[in-house]
Parts: structure tokens; sequence; C-alpha cells
């Protein structure tokens, strides 16, 4: 059963996420995963802050249970389904290794420069970690979207804000890697 | 009853993840320098199937299980707030490589260090309810 312990290529996983996709819309929800965030700042008491958050927050647990569901899945994948190592183009890992010192690919999921519990003991990657998360937040609600909710629910249903949407999460990845990666991380 | 399937549906969606490497930074980063066609394969192909389903589900009317109407609803139309938004998420998503739904799936993995992008994309979803009526949509 080596389709179980071996990494899943594009042509298992694309069709898979398109059926959590239709799974959620037969269960009367829609797959975005970045909603959820508002949800917890409701659930968190952040109507004080700004009535963005002043909704029926509990109309939408549901995607809660998605989000725990999903780090439960995360615990079976990586525990019992996975070596937990990815291999990428070695071009790119030789290109990573040689202009930011990050050599860990092909030997961990994560880059364990950036991730393991000693690279936390630097705050730079603190800092890294949780401007990433910013930006992720705050572009994901501003956009209305992120990845899932725009990028599949959205281009699904031929959306053309989600299609706007998506060209700026490449522009704006695009502009990170080849323009502020050598700035930030070189 | 319903709470469990939105559990096990959670549950695929984060082995999904994690075996497609869509939850890897590597992988983002390999996309974004055109490394591979891994990830533009595995949205590709989902998107692909997506428009299929969903024109058949509008010319056929299907209905959820509940009988309700499928949450297929155009979205408000804009630009700026689609484009900006987009690219702010984008700058995000290279910088920390990880998207929303995949931060929860490595938290369930095990990665204490996806805990800082986690509260640091709720921080982000705050700032944007405290900034949102000086914001242009």
């Amino acid at each position: 059963m080596n389709i179980l312990y071996e990494p899943w290529p594009w042509y298992v996983g694309g069709p898979l996420i398109t059926l959590v996709l239709f799974l959620l819309l037969f269960a009367g929800k829609q797959f975005g995963m970045s909603s959820n965030l508002r949800t917890a700042c409701a659930a968190m008491d952040a109507e004080k802050l700004s009535d963005y958050f002043n909704y029926d927050w509990k109309s939408k647990r549901w995607n809660l249970l998605v989000v725990l569901g999903a780090a439960i899945g995360g615990f079976i994948a990586s525990h019992y389904m996975s070596n937990s190592t990815v291999e990428i183009n070695p071009e790119v890992a030789q290109q990573l290794a040689a202009d930011y010192q990050i050599s860990s690919a092909g030997e961990a999921y994560l880059p364990s420069e950036i991730f393991s519990l000693e690279a936390l003991g630097d705050p730079f990657n603190i800092a890294i970690l949780l401007l990433g998360g910013i930006m992720v937040g705050f572009g994901a609600r501003y956009g209305g979207g992120c990845t899932s909710g725009h990028g599949i629910s959205g281009l699904s249903n031929l959306q053309r804000p989600s299609l706007i949407a998506v060209i700026g999460f490449f522009i704006g990845g695009l502009i990170m890697v080849h323009l502020l990666y050598p700035l930030i991380f070189g | 009853m319903k709470n469990i399937i939105f559990i096990v549906i959670g549950i695929l969606f984060g082995i999904i993840m994690y075996k497609s490497e869509a939850a890897s930074w590597f992988r983002i980063y390999e996309m974004f320098q055109f490394g591979s066609f891994h990830m533009y394969g595995l949205m590709g192909s989902a998107v692909l199937l997506g428009i299929l389903g969903v024109q058949v589900i509008k010319r056929k009317n299907i209905k959820p299980l509940d009988g309700s109407d499928m949450s297929l609803e155009p979205k408000d139309k804009s630009v700026t707030r689609y484009l900006v938004g987009g690219i702010i998420f984008g700058l995000g998503w290279a910088l920390a490589g990880v998207c929303p739904g995949p931060m929860y799936v490595l938290a369930g993995a095990g990665y204490v260090s996806i805990l800082i992008v986690i509260i640091g994309a709720l921080l982000g979803t705050l700032l944007y309810g405290v900034l949102r009526k000086k914001l242009p949509h």
C-alpha cells in the first residue's frame, strides 16, 4: 500500500480537493478556509474592537469544526502516512542552500532553518512567521478569501473576483520570492 | 451528527493537504520559482473538475442533502479589494510558506512554530476588522 505512505502526485491530490469542495457543497456550505479566522475572532469577543465581528458567528461554527478536523488529519497523515520529507526540484533546492543557507529540502517537511524549535530562539524567525501570518490574515479578509475560497471554490464557480484575487496572490508571491527574499534572507 | 460530518470532511482535507505536500513551505517556494508542475497541476486539476461539477449542479439544479440552496452565490463586484487584498495575501503566503487551511494541518502535525503564524493570521484579521471602514473596497 505505497499509495498511503508515498507523497501523493498532483493527479491524486487535485481530484481529492475537488471531492472536498463537493462534499461541503452537498452539506450546504462553501469550501473556504480563511473565513474561520473571522469566526475565531468573533468567538473571542472581538466585536468590542469592530462591528465586523458582531455577527451570528455560531451559525459559522461549522468552519471551526472543519479546522479541528484538518488538525486531526494533519496528525494522522504526519504520524502514520508519511516520513515527512519533501523532495523538490534539485535546482531549486540548490539555490535555496546557496542563496539563503536553507538546506533541509529533501530532509524535512518544513525548512528546519525557520520552523525548528531551535530556530524559534532567533527573534528574526519569529518576526518572519508573525509578519507572514499577519499578511495572510489581513489579505485573506480584505480580499474576501484565500487559496481555497477564491482559488478553488470561486474559480470553479467562474467568478471574476476570484480570478482577480488569484492573480493578486501570484503577484504578491512572486514579489516576495523574487524581490524581497534576497533582501530578507540574503 | 452534522458536527461529525464537518469534522470528518476536515480530517479528509487535512490528510489531502499534508499528503499532496500543499502544506509544505518547500512546495510553495518551488511554485513561485516555477520549479515544478506539482502545485499548478494540483490546483489546476482541482479547478477543472470543480468547474465541470458546478456546471452539472447548476444545469440539473441539484440541491444539497438538506434541500437548501447550493452555496454558489456570485461574489460582490469589485477590483480594488480583490487585487490589493490578494497581493497582501500572496506576500504573506510566500513569506510564511503557508495558507489558511494548511496552518491547522501543520499545527496538528506537531509544528509548534506554526502557532506563531496562526496568531499572526488572527491579528491580521483583527487589524482588517478595525481598519475596514477606512479601506477602499
